[in-house]
Order: C-alpha cells, then sequence, then structure tokens
C-alpha cells in the first residue's frame, strides 16, 4: 500500500493539473453552450496560444505570466475575428457546416505550425520553474499552484461575466433561443463572434499557466482536445460549474491512476469515467436533464 | 542569323571537346575519366533537423572539422593529396527521409558515407548503401541489429548497446564492491523506444544474477513534461539507486524533478543517459548534475589530441558531446581506410575498412578490428560529474579521478 503522504501529494499535483484542463474545457464549453457546435480547432488553438507565449518568453524575454495581458487580448481578437469572417460565413447557417470548418481550421493550423516551426518540441526556463512549496508535507512546484490559482480566478470571472453583465445575458439568451433573442434584438453574430473570442481568451490564459511547467509543438493540443471533450461531457455540456468540477475530478483520476498503473497507463480512469458517465448519466454531472 | 562570334566559340568549342574525347579515349577511360580526379566526394549524412535535431547538427559539426583539418593538411596524399569534399544529408530524424538522402548521394558518386546518429537511422540508411556497396561508416547508432545483419559495406566505431550494458553492470558490480555493497536495490526509468526499452529488459534480467533486486521498471512516453508521479513512486520505493536511460529532456528533468522532490537515492547511475555526459547539462544544471554516474562513449582522457578538440570546439562555442568526437573520429577512420586503398573506389574502400588496424584515434578501444562490421575493441568509460566536470572515474587505465560513492549531497 501507498504511503497516504505519497497519494496527497499525487492528488494534489492532479488538482494542479486538472485546474488548467478545466479553463480550457471552460472555452469549449461555451463555444458549444452558445454556438452549439463542437470547436474542433480548440486543440490548434490552445498550440498557437502555446507558441505565442513560447515566442514572447524567446524575443522580448516576456515572463509567460506578464505575457496574460498581451495573449488574452490576442486570442480573443483572434477568435473574434475566426467567427466572424470564416466560421460564420463558410456556416450558411448550418451547424454541421461548422464542424467541417473548425475542423479544416485545426488542420492548416497544425501544418502551419509544423511547416514554420518545425515538429521540435519547445520549452521555456523560468527561474522559478522548478521552485516548490509545501503543501501539508507535499512539494507542490510553484507555476502548478499558480495555474491552479489562475485558472479558478478566470473561471470565476467568467462565471461573473456570464451571471452579471448585458453580454452575459445576451450569451444566455442565444444559447437557450437563439430565434427567440434575435426577435428582441440581440445582435446575434456578434454575440457568437463574442463568445467564440472569449472560448479563445481563455485558451490565451491557459497558455501562459501552461508553458512554465509544459512543452509547445505543432501537435501539443491534441492530447488536451481529448480531455477537455471528456471533461465537457463529464460535467454537462455547456455548464460552467460542470467544466470547472469535471477538470479538477479529470486532473486527480489521471494523477492517481499514473501512480498505481505507471506513466503509460494513467489515462485510462479518465476513458473509463468518460464511459461510465455516458452509460449511467448521460447529461452529465451538472448537466440538466433532457 | 548567328552571330559571327559566336559562331567562331561554337566551332573552337567542337574543337576541344573532340581533342578530348580522345585522350580519354586512349588512357581507356573514358566514362569514369572524371570521377578519378578533383575532390573526393563523401556523404555526411545526419539528423539535422526534427526532433533529433541538437544532436544531428553536433555530429555534422565533427565530421565537418576532421574533414576541413584533412584536407588543410594536404588531403590523402596516397591519392595525390585529393581533397575531401563533404556531401550534406538531413534525414529529418526520419528512417526514410535517411534512405532517400542515400539514394541522392549515390546518383552524386560518393565513395563513402559517415552517420547517421540514431539506431533507427542507421539501419535504414546502412541498408540503403548497401544496395551501392557505398561503404557506410556509423558513427554513434547504437542498437546491435545494425551489424548484426550481415551488410559487408557497414562498419560501426563506438560500441553497441548489448557492449555498453554488460559493461555498465560489471562496472556498477565493482563499485559497489569497492564501496563494501551499500547498494542492493535499484529502480529503472526509461524511455520507450528501443534504446530504453532494451536497456532495461538487459538490466533487469542481469542485475539479479550479481545480487542486485530490481524493485520496479518504469517506462515513460517521449515526451514527458511532468516527472512528478513517477518521482513520487521512486519516494514511495525507496531503491538504493536509480538507472534511467532515456534522452536529454527527459533525462533532466526527472534528475531536476528528483531534487525538486528531495529523493535522493545513493546513487543516479545511468546507462548511455542523456545528460550526465553532456557539458551542456553540467553547465546549466550545475546543482543536480554533481554526483550523476554515466556509461557512455568517451575518449581517453590522457590523449592530448582530444583535449585539444576539446579547446577547439568550445572556441566555436559549441558543447563538446560524444557526437561531435565519435563523427570526428568516424572521418578519420575512413580517411585512413581511403588512402590505404589508394583509391576512391567504392570496393577498395570496403576492402580497406574491412582490414583496418587504425590506431590513429583518441578513443579507448585501441586499434582498429572488424568483425561483421563491428569494432571489437570499442568500449564505453564510466563517467561522474564531480566540482562541474566530468571525470573519468572507472576503467583504472583511463579513470582521472576514483567514484564517489554512495553520494551524499
Amino acid at each position: 500500500m501507498l504511503d497516504p503522504a505519497i497519494l496527497l501529494a499525487s492528488a494534489l499535483n492532479g488538482l494542479t493539473t486538472g485546474a488548467v484542463y478545466a479553463l480550457i474545457a471552460l472555452g469549449l464549453t461555451l463555444i458549444y453552450g452558445v454556438l452549439h457546435i463542437i470547436n474542433f480547432a480548440h486543440g490548434a488553438a490552445l498550440m498557437v496560444a502555446l507558441y505565442g507565449v513560447y515566442f514572447l518568453h524567446r524575443g522580448p524575454g516576456l515572463d509567460p505570466y506578464l505575457s496574460l495581458p498581451v495573449m488574452v487580448p490576442a486570442m480573443f481578437v483572434a477568435g473574434y475575428a475566426l467567427q466572424r469572417l470564416v466560421i460564420g460565413r463558410a456556416s450558411h447557417g448550418k451547424d454541421e457546416n461548422v464542424l467541417l470548418v473548425t475542423l479544416g481550421i485545426a488542420i492548416v493550423l497544425e501544418n502551419l505550425a509544423l511547416f514554420l516551426f518545425k515538429s521540435d518540441t519547445q520549452t521555456i526556463d523560468t527561474p522559478y520553474t522548478f521552485s516548490t512549496v509545501s503543501i501539508l508535507g507535499a512539494m507542490i512546484s510553484v507555476p502548478k499552484v499558480v495555474a491552479f490559482g489562475g485558472a479558478l480566478v478566470v473561471a470565476a470571472l467568467l462565471l461573473l461575466l456570464i451571471r452579471r453583465t448585458d453580454l452575459g445575458r445576451a450569451i444566455r439568451a442565444i444559447a437557450k433561443e437563439r430565434q427567440g433573442a434575435r426577435l428582441v434584438g440581440i445582435d446575434v453574430e456578434h454575440v457568437f463572434a463574442m463568445s467564440f473570442g472569449i472560448g479563445l481568451a481563455c485558451l490565451g490564459a491557459a497558455a501562459c499557466f501552461l508553458l512554465p511547467t509544459y512543452y509547445v509543438n505543432p501537435q501539443v493540443g491534441n492530447g488536451f482536445v481529448l480531455i477537455a471533450f471528456t471533461i465537457v461531457v463529464l460535467g454537462g455540456m455547456g455548464s460552467f460549474a460542470g467544466a470547472l468540477a469535471g477538470g479538477l475530478l479529470i486532473g486527480v483520476v489521471e494523477s492517481l491512476g499514473g501512480l498505481w498503473l505507471g506513466e503509460s497507463l494513467g489515462q485510462i480512469g479518465i476513458f473509463l469515467i468518460f464511459i461510465a458517465v455516458l452509460l449511467f448519466r448521460p447529461q452529465g454531472l451538472f448537466g440538466a436533464r433532457a | 542569323m548567328i552571330h559571327p562570334a559566336r559562331r567562331t566559340h561554337r566551332r573552337r568549342f567542337l574543337k576541344h571537346s573532340a581533342a578530348l574525347a580522345a585522350s580519354a579515349g586512349a588512357l581507356g577511360f573514358p566514362a569514369i575519366a572524371r570521377a578519378q580526379s578533383g575532390p573526393i566526394k563523401v556523404g555526411v549524412l545526419h539528423p539535422v533537423t526534427g526532433f533529433l535535431a541538437y544532436s544531428g547538427n553536433l555530429s555534422r559539426l565533427g565530421a565537418r572539422i576532421a574533414i576541413d583539418e584533412i584536407n588543410a593538411s594536404g588531403g590523402i596524399k596516397s591519392l595525390g593529396g585529393a581533397k575531401l569534399e563533404a556531401m550534406l544529408g538531413d534525414a529529418q530524424s526520419k528512417p526514410e527521409v535517411g534512405v532517400a538522402e542515400v539514394e541522392k548521394m549515390n546518383q552524386a558518386g560518393v565513395s563513402a558515407i559517415v552517420g547517421a546518429y540514431a539506431s533507427s537511422i542507421c539501419l535504414a540508411t546502412t541498408q540503403a548503401a548497401a544496395k551501392y556497396n557505398i561503404p557506410h561508416v556509423v558513427d554513434v547508432g547504437v542498437a546491435d541489429q545494425i551489424v548484426e545483419r550481415g551488410l559487408k559495406n557497414t562498419f560501426r566505431f563506438g560500441p553497441g548497446y548489448k557492449v555498453i550494458t554488460q559493461d555498465a553492470i560489471n562496472y556498477f558490480h565493482i563499485m559497489n564492491t569497492l564501496a563494501r555493497k551499500p547498494a542492493r536495490t535499484v529502480m529503472i526509468i526509461h524511455e520507450e523506444s528501443l534504446f530504453g526499452t532494451g536497456t532495461a529488459s538487459l538490466l533487469s534480467r542481469e542485475l539479479p544474477g550479481l545480487g542486485y533486486e530490481v524493485k520496479e521498471v518504469i517506462k515513460h512516453a517521449n515526451p514527458t513534461r511532468d516527472f512528478n508521479n513517477v518521482v513520487l513512486r521512486i519516494k514511495a520505493v525507496n531503491p538504493d539507486v536509480v538507472i534511467p536511460a532515456n534522452y536529454y529532456n527527459e533525462y533532466a528533468l526527472l534528475v531536476r524533478t528528483m531534487k525538486q522532490q528531495n529523493v535522493q537515492p545513493k546513487a543516479i547511475f545511468s546507462v548511455l543517459g542523456g545528460a550526465a555526459s553532456s557539458f551542456k547539462f553540467v553547465k546549466e544544471f550545475p546543482d543536480v548534475a554533481n554526483g550523476v554516474i554515466d556509461v557512455n562513449h568517451w575518449y581517453n582522457p590522457q590523449d592530448k589530441r582530444a583535449v585539444a578538440l576539446r579547446k577547439k570546439v568550445e572556441g566555436m562555442k559549441e558543447f563538446y558531446t560524444y557526437e561531435v568526437f565519435l563523427n570526428y573520429q568516424a572521418v578519420y577512420l575512413l580517411a585512413d581506410a581511403i588512402s590505404r586503398a589508394r583509391s576512391r573506389d567504392r570496393d577498395a574502400i570496403v576492402s580497406a575498412l574491412a582490414g583496418s588496424t587504425w590506431g590513429g584515434h583518441f578513443m579507448p578501444y585501441g586499434p582498429t578490428r572488424f568483425v561483421n562490421g563491428q569494432n571489437q575493441g570499442a568500449r564505453p568509460l564510466v563517467l561522474q560529474v564531480l566540482q562541474n566536470d566530468i571525470k573519468v572515474v572507472l576503467p583504472n587505465t583511463y579513470a582521472q579521478t576514483d567514484p564517489v560513492f554512495p553520494w551524499k549531497a
């Protein structure tokens, strides 16, 4: 049997990873909730954001956390423009078209990155990459604690935006009843683009929190997309609280699974949960019964 | 209308080429007249882009330094001072691209190929070169299949991983016995490809026979960016010695995470470890590098030429790694063979390499002797990072100092 101190360390480690998963899933669930599309380009967009943080660090020497005020607005603008100029236009009002368009965007982005940056795996080194803090006797790396806190703050801001602002009300209105929202004078196309922009802005933040302990290469997004989809289904499609709880849960399951079954088999727990949820609670942990 | 001046040019050209053809005909070698003069083309084939780019570029550097030195000191003297000309190839870290480069090199008429760093690429390029009997000197490629397929054109100067792992086991046992056996249990952390898996299985088969208990073997993916779980596992198992077998990035991260989680075994003893025999690692992470032991390719530290080359490479602001000196020596081995063959002909060079007894290198191998393409004297050395430098600690013939074991941080 494993030492409880080691179990605790692994669980805390998983919790910090899970917070970043949650951040990525929040963007995905927002886009799904409002636009009713599954954004296949989510992983590729995360990859672009990670490269953004990487080059800001390599070029002007900007600390990944100081890149936040650059990357979050930049990803928002990119998302807004992408929805307004490409996805919205190409969809011709059909959701299944959007699916293919986002898939196409993912392929284009990944191969552009492959062409421009080669398939090399890049990492950055910061003075705090290997600093640790002791939490209940477990040594947790500082960037992971920062990522955990940062992800929770971003999630809280997002919830506030959705619950308390006019934009949030418009987003919720469109999510519920698109036609009705248009009838009461909401600019649906604008809100669509805002939602897409906010979804990608979440990725901008996630990239800043992720890179100090992670790496970037053109395929980096794929691993996250699969996990983010699982979280969204687990938490309930379109549910923010569900995405947050799901992300944290998946992080812990992955970490403990890795501890027991070895690194290669560790992720099996995630997908067992995924199958179990689909079988016994298809609306997700926090989803409304359809 | 034809310009008069151009017409005379053409006439003069026709006259000259007719004379040239006649003279070539008189010598009796019209078809290969051109190939027998001018520089001798040597294919220098490495993965200089893709995930192996770092090692590939250092390999290329080593080969080019050797070629420049040979040319500067008068070329191949037995061939009238003919110069070596590098034909650079990039395998892009993929075996199939390596094969395509061999085809190109064959078309260009290279006399021999030096390369191609990674085992998987070497397996493919040696086979492609064998079709045209192009002599292929393998610079690193530690997988033993490379020299076990009966390819007549393939010659590996350095040791393969079976010899390295076997030596590592023996040296480890010697070191532990000398220190009155403080180590009884080991844990192996390895990467998932041919090199890591092969090394790990050899270690876990042989170590119990010498009285060591292999507590656990952990495999990890490439790349891995979080070793917290692996290190927590090490903490739980608490082995005397941790044996990593992985590439630079993962090796560095594993050792750094161990430091971070305050896991201190009696030794980190690696086999072909990506970092412990790397000056890059020692320079970038001196706090975790000190004390780490590695069994790897290394030069005879007493040889002045090896030390001079280190100065030269460091003067170029590059790290003096095994990629550099193994390729440097591989080119010299080839130059010796061409010189003795007195020919740029591929068959003649293959025969000269097969009969090579070259002792003019600075590796701890003795004069070369190839059996089925493998240099029989090739051996690794045991290295330890001590006081921010890499020192040879075993065997005694080459040792610069005694190993520090068990290690106390």
